[in-house]
């Protein structure tokens, strides 16, 4: 029977399923970081339980962490990272340290180490896991008590969920992102169109994208209600893969492309749902509310909740009222205190050479700060490595060390109360980046531009005027 | 975790669609490694201005909805982060239940694996049973596990779809690890058939 890729990997991954009960579904991958996990392993300790599989877990430092170096002052985020690396060793868990060269944000490195192949399920206490599905994985975020139950059983109970196709159709023009392409897509279904759905994203567009740029997408599946979203696994996924250091080798890596290149949805197979978004006419999007649905093009204005109907007219009027935003301004008149390149979104070293591109030569905007973080110690290599380092910080721009950073506020890297930051993350749910900050999401490409003129601007306009 | 079979209490309404989980239980208190305590921080940025005051205009200031057992919601209620620390908050600031049109699928889950109930209803009926609470006074709701029911306020019953394997794992308080492990020879020749030659 034809069957969808994510059909083929679920059932290649049920333990055990009686009629009418959930699966119980074996995870091949397990990630886990300092904040979701030390109530799992209490929870062990407590029931005298032991990890299961150490050796498909692996761990790392990300969302406490300080990108400035120096130590770790808030003793409750010292606390929380002691007691991981103390799990860590107690249970026999591989920990990418804060300082090994290795850390990095958990969904940057799963793919960076090879550790993200297809066909893999993959799951970690973090909503973001969906990012490892651009390789053809089920990927998708848990809770601790999950977490604990995966650390103790190496599997999870799920009911299957609905299943979604999402083909974007038409060319992207030039100048565009993946970042445009899902927050778009994210306007037009709404930030709860996806629930209880995997997602399969597909069109030309998806394939012509790169893998980092698919996990742009990917991960941002999370932000309209998807379970999980993936790509069907091609040559641009198996080159990313090709030598890193979990891919599989020699023989092995041969086997593995065969059963990889099955990975894709068959002919005739059936989904739940169908949904074409024609991006020919895109243009690089801004969000101006306080969920990544709340989004409109840069060449638009703030939308009026006047307009808006039913409970979305309330909130919309709430978002204005936090936003600090006026229906009908040009989004290009909104002035900017903060920019940030940086999340598990928008971190990896294209995001970086391409937010690069813009700045060169060129200056931050005064009354502007603006921070680069790059998502992983070896993305942060890389891009030194390049000479990427100096051209953000001849413009002005600081250049951190790989961390969450200001995504969610839970370093020392916040905005304050008011201050507006146009930011590459994927929420700008209130008080996300810090108590009363306000966040607006755009690609990378449109945070650097925002960083040199202080406000937004059509970063097409910026490319054609460009020597 | 505690059985839980039916509670009849105070409800609360929280009328605003796509409450996320960063709302429900802001970043700051992510830092504690402990499981519990969490109930105090709930809604946090919305209970307390920044002098610490509660906020009045906030739903649950309201000292109609104190000591609430039961929340009303919005759709898409719990959307975003997958912290678990929301369902911990909600639960411990109170609440045994949360009813709304629709759950984010994270939240969703891990609110059941605390022991706490989280009722779908379709939009119609949660705006009715929001209409039905006397905001004045205040008002009290039973919801039922067993017989799958809500009482109103104004005494109609409302029946609600629950999933069957949750339902029983809930009324029973039942430790889903321990349960799996039952299971733990099928794990094993699952792993066993998929190792490599």
């Amino acid at each position: 029977m034809a069957r969808t890729l994510f059909e083929k990997i679920w059932d290649e991954h049920v333990v055990l399923e009686e009629p009418g009960e959930p699966a119980l579904l074996y995870v091949d991958l397990h990630l886990v970081h300092e904040v979701t996990s030390p109530q799992a392993f209490e929870g062990l300790r407590l029931a005298g339980r032991r990890v299961r599989r150490p050796d498909l877990s692996v761990a790392t430092m990300d969302h406490n962490v300080p990108t400035l170096p120096g130590p770790i002052t808030d003793p409750m985020a010292r606390a929380q990272l002691d007691a991981l690396r103390a799990n860590c060793e107690e249970f026999g868990i591989a920990l990418h340290a804060t300082g090994s060269g290795r850390e990095g944000i958990v969904h940057v490195i799963g793919p960076e180490l090879g550790l993200t192949q297809p066909g893999k399920t993959i799951v970690c206490g973090d909503s973001h896991t969906s990012t490892h599905g651009a390789f053809g994985a089920l990927a998708f975020g848990i809770g601790t008590s999950e977490v604990e139950h995966v650390l103790a059983t190496q599997t999870l109970w799920q009911r299957r969920p609905r299943t979604m196709l999402l083909e974007f159709a038409g060319e992207l023009p030039p100048g565009l992102t993946a970042k445009d392409v899902i927050l778009s897509a994210i306007g037009v279904v709404g930030v709860s169109g996806g629930v209880g759905h995997v997602v399969e994203y597909a069109g030309d567009v998806i394939r012509g994208l790169s893998i980092e740029n698919r996990m742009t997408i990917c991960n941002m599946s999370i932000e309209w209600g998807a379970r999980a979203g993936l790509v069907a696994p091609d040559d641009t996924a198996f080159a990313y893969l090709e030598g890193r250091e979990h891919a599989p080798r020699g023989a092995e890596w041969e086997r593995a492309l065969e059963r990889w290149r099955e990975l894709v949805t068959d002919e005739g197979a059936g989904f739940d749902r169908h949904i074409v978004i024609d991006v020919a006419e895109l243009a690089p999007q801004v969000t101006w509310g306080t969920n990544p649905g709340m989004v409109v093009p840069v060449t638009g204005v703030v939308p009026d909740p006047e307009e808006m109907t039913g409970d979305d007219r309330e909130a919309g009027e709430r978002a204005l009222a936090y936003m600090g935003l006026r229906a009908g301004t040009p989004i290009q008149e909104i002035r900017l205190d903060r920019v940030f390149i940086g999340s598990c979104t928008n971190s990896r070293i294209e995001d970086l050479r391409a937010a690069a591109a813009i700045v060169a030569g060129k200056r931050v905007a005064p009354g502007v700060t603006a921070l680069v973080v790059p998502g992983s110690a070896r993305v942060r290599r890389q891009a030194e490595d390049e000479g990427l380092d100096r051209i953000f910080l001849d413009a002005g721009f600081e250049w951190r060390l790989a961390g969450c950073s200001m995504c969610l506020g839970m370093n020392p890297d916040v905005l304050s109360p008011g201050e507006r930051c146009a930011s590459t993350s994927n929420r700008n749910f209130e008080g996300r980046q810090g108590r009363g900050g306000r966040t607006h999401l755009v690609s990378p490409q449109m945070a650097a531009a925002a960083a040199l003129a202080g406000h937004f601007v059509d970063v097409r306009e910026l490319e054609a005027v460009a020597p | 975790m505690k059985p839980f079979r039916s509670v009849t209490g105070r409800v609360a309404v929280l009328d605003r669609p796509d409450v996320d989980t960063d709302q429900i239980i802001p970043k700051q208190f992510l830092k504690r490694v402990e499981r519990t305590g969490y109930g105090e921080f709930a809604f946090f940025d919305w209970r307390y201005d920044e002098s610490g005051a509660p906020r009045p205009d906030f739903e649950l200031n309201r000292p109609e909805f104190a000591d609430a057992k039961v929340l009303l919601a919005g759709r898409n209620f719990g959307c975003g982060s997958s912290r678990e620390h929301a369902a911990w908050a909600l639960q411990d600031y109170g609440f045994d239940v949360v009813v709304a049109s629709s759950f984010g699928d994270i939240f969703r889950s891990n609110a059941s694996k605390i022991g706490m109930v989280v009722v779908e209803l379709p939009e119609h009926e949660v705006k009715a049973l929001m209409e039905a609470v006397d905001l004045d006074k205040g008002s009290d709701v039973t919801v039922d596990l067993e017989v799958r029911e809500i009482v109103a306020p104004d005494g109609r019953r409302v029946g609600f779809e629950f999933d069957e394997t949750t339902r029983h794992r809930l009324l029973e308080g039942l430790d889903e690890i321990a349960l799996t492990l039952q299971h733990e020879d099928a794990i094993r020749a699952y792993e066993a058939a998929r190792a490599p030659a």
